[in-house]
């Protein structure tokens, strides 16, 4: 990451961060500067870090070190003060409201930016902005569905949706495409990069087929620490990369 | 005929007051886990509330309009006191809050003991509620059918809320998943005491309600409280539906057993009752299901 890449636009800077549970140490030292218009891919052995490093930046777990965005310090806020500057995040187990209907679950990734006197308020109509990611995630036609019905990619897209409806800048998913068909998959990857063009995006994920198709920038972690940053092929050509994280993938058996 | 609708009209109210007090440990115990044993007393304060408003206003026609309002504000700001000193540090521990606000529970009898005195106090029902309605050849209390009103408006009222503003789309969102709701930019702390205030403050408008059927004490929120609990329980925790229908089939029910034999042999009919129902479907009446993978 060269510094003329920097230009004016967005960007998340993190700068060694650490996270620990107890005596164990879940993220040593992180460094990893996230630019807008590209799809970064975090990926790693379990336990690598890789969520912990998503949590620690939504405020769901507690990181030491630095991580602005757009000039704003995200380590220490509360994680809806950090979904309000424009970082939003999805889980690993497909997290929608299942009770309420998509439009309803999408109805409510827009409540902050509604003005605070309509709090007491009845509303009617679907908003614009709620269309749109509807149509962007490709669940127009399911408006009505309660989300606990929808298969489980089709969760992952609405969790999508309404980090859309939300206008989330930056867009940290965790596995989103753990558990879909290969079409599924492939809608995913490219759905990924037609938002991707004006926000950022990160993505952890196991799947390195679907990595080493999707991803602009791919960042290794392993045991806490960032092992090789770069282009798919630049990781591939990577001798440590290889021996600690691919040889594990590629022989089934744990590096010694 | 006559004494079955009169079994039935005065399980409703009975039920209302119920009602009022169990909607409002629905919201607190389904949103945030907090078992609340200091409920009742909130419920305490709303009818000793309603004692001072009328000897302020002595007798006027409004002492009662007026205490329904202030014994909501009066059971919000204790809920969201508790809230704010003490409960905010024990979220999901549940068991902790159970003797924490037992204690909580104690020391607001004391102080109402210590304020009030120990004896009951009255409050004289204003005139406007006093008298008969006949319905079905059966004479009616004014006072009743007043409650039944009034807790079939808080609960209309709530779901209205809950349905149509933002407010309601917050704390739905909040009980149904509060890491989502926060990574969707809603602060959860603040609709928690929102919810806390609202909930409680239905216990202060139940307790205002309680001193039309009959006198105040230091302790009138100890008969309500574990009541209150097994409607919750048996209605499917966090299920607002599901606390309307126990609600109303505990009190009708406890009225009837109370007319076949005496009160207290009600009391055992109907806890046995609840075990032997909790055994069919011990998650309640409601429950949430779906094909969530989590």
């Amino acid at each position: 990451m060269t510094a003329e890449l920097i230009r004016t636009d967005d960007y998340l800077e993190v700068r060694d961060l650490r996270v620990s549970f107890g005596d164990f140490v879940a993220v040593d030292g992180v460094a990893l500067t996230l630019l807008q218009g590209q799809v970064h891919f975090l990926v790693g052995p379990n336990g690598a870090g890789k969520t912990t490093v998503i949590d620690a930046l939504t405020g769901l777990a507690r990181g030491q070190g630095v991580a602005t965005f757009d000039g704003e310090d995200l380590l220490g806020r509360s994680s809806h003060a950090i979904a309000r500057l424009g970082v939003g995040r999805t889980f690993q187990t497909a997290t929608v409201f299942n009770d309420l209907t998509v439009l309803q679950n999408l109805d409510i990734a827009g409540l902050r930016h509604r003005r605070r006197r309509s709090l007491w308020r009845a509303r009617h109509g679907i908003p614009d902005a709620v269309a749109e990611a509807a149509e962007a995630v490709g669940l127009s036609h399911l408006l009505d569905r309660p989300a606990g019905v929808l298969s489980h990619g089709q969760k992952q897209w609405l969790e999508i949706g309404m980090l859309l409806v939300q206008d989330a800048r930056v867009l940290l998913l965790d596995e989103p495409v753990a558990g879909m068909s290969a079409q599924e998959r492939d809608a995913t990857g490219e759905l990924l990069h037609r938002i991707g063009r004006e926000r950022t995006i990160v993505v952890v994920e196991h799947d390195m087929e679907f990595v080493r198709r999707y991803a602009d920038v791919v960042t290794v972690l392993h045991a806490g620490r960032v092992l090789a940053s770069g282009s798919m092929e630049q990781i591939r050509a990577n001798p440590e990369v290889q021996r600690v994280y691919l040889g594990d993938h590629a022989e089934g058996v744990s590096n010694a | 005929m006559e004494t079955v609708v009169a079994q039935v009209f005065t399980g409703l109210s009975s039920a209302s007051v119920l009602l009022l007090v169990a909607i409002g440990l629905t919201l607190t115990f389904g949103q945030m886990g907090v078992i609340n044993m200091a409920h009742g007393e909130f419920l305490m304060a709303g009818s000793y509330t309603a004692f001072v408003t009328a000897s302020i206003l002595r007798g006027s026609a409004l002492s009662l309009p007026v205490a329904l309002v202030v014994g909501f504000l009066i059971g919000g700001l204790l809920g969201i006191a508790l809230e704010a000193t003490i409960l905010r540090w024990m979220y999901d521990r549940p068991l902790d809050t159970l003797l924490v606000t037992f204690g909580v529970g104690l020391i607001l009898q004391q102080l109402a003991r210590d304020i009030f005195g120990a004896p009951a106090k009255e409050v004289s029902t204003p005139t406007w509620l006093s008298g008969t309605v006949p319905i079905l050849g059966y004479g009616f209390p004014v006072t009743r059918l007043f409650i039944i009103a009034l807790s079939a408006l808080c609960v209309a009222g709530l779901f209205a809320m809950l349905r149509l503003t933002d407010l309601g789309r917050r704390i739905r969102a909040t009980v149904a998943n509060r890491d989502l709701a926060e990574s969707l930019g809603i602060s959860t702390r603040r609709t928690d005491r929102t919810t806390f205030f609202i909930g409680s403050g239905l216990a202060g408008v139940a307790g205002v309600a309680l001193t039309l059927l009959g006198s105040t004490g230091p302790t009138v929120g100890t008969s309500y409280i574990v009541e209150a609990f097994l409607v919750v329980v048996v209605g499917g925790i966090g299920q607002l539906k599901g606390t309307i229908l126990a609600a109303l089939g505990i009190g009708i029910g406890r009225s009837f057993l109370e007319s076949w034999t005496s009160g207290s042999m009600a009391q055992v009919l109907m806890l046995l009752a609840i075990v032997a129902f909790l055994q069919i479907r011990p998650q309640g009446i409601f429950t949430t299901t779906t094909r969530s993978l989590a």
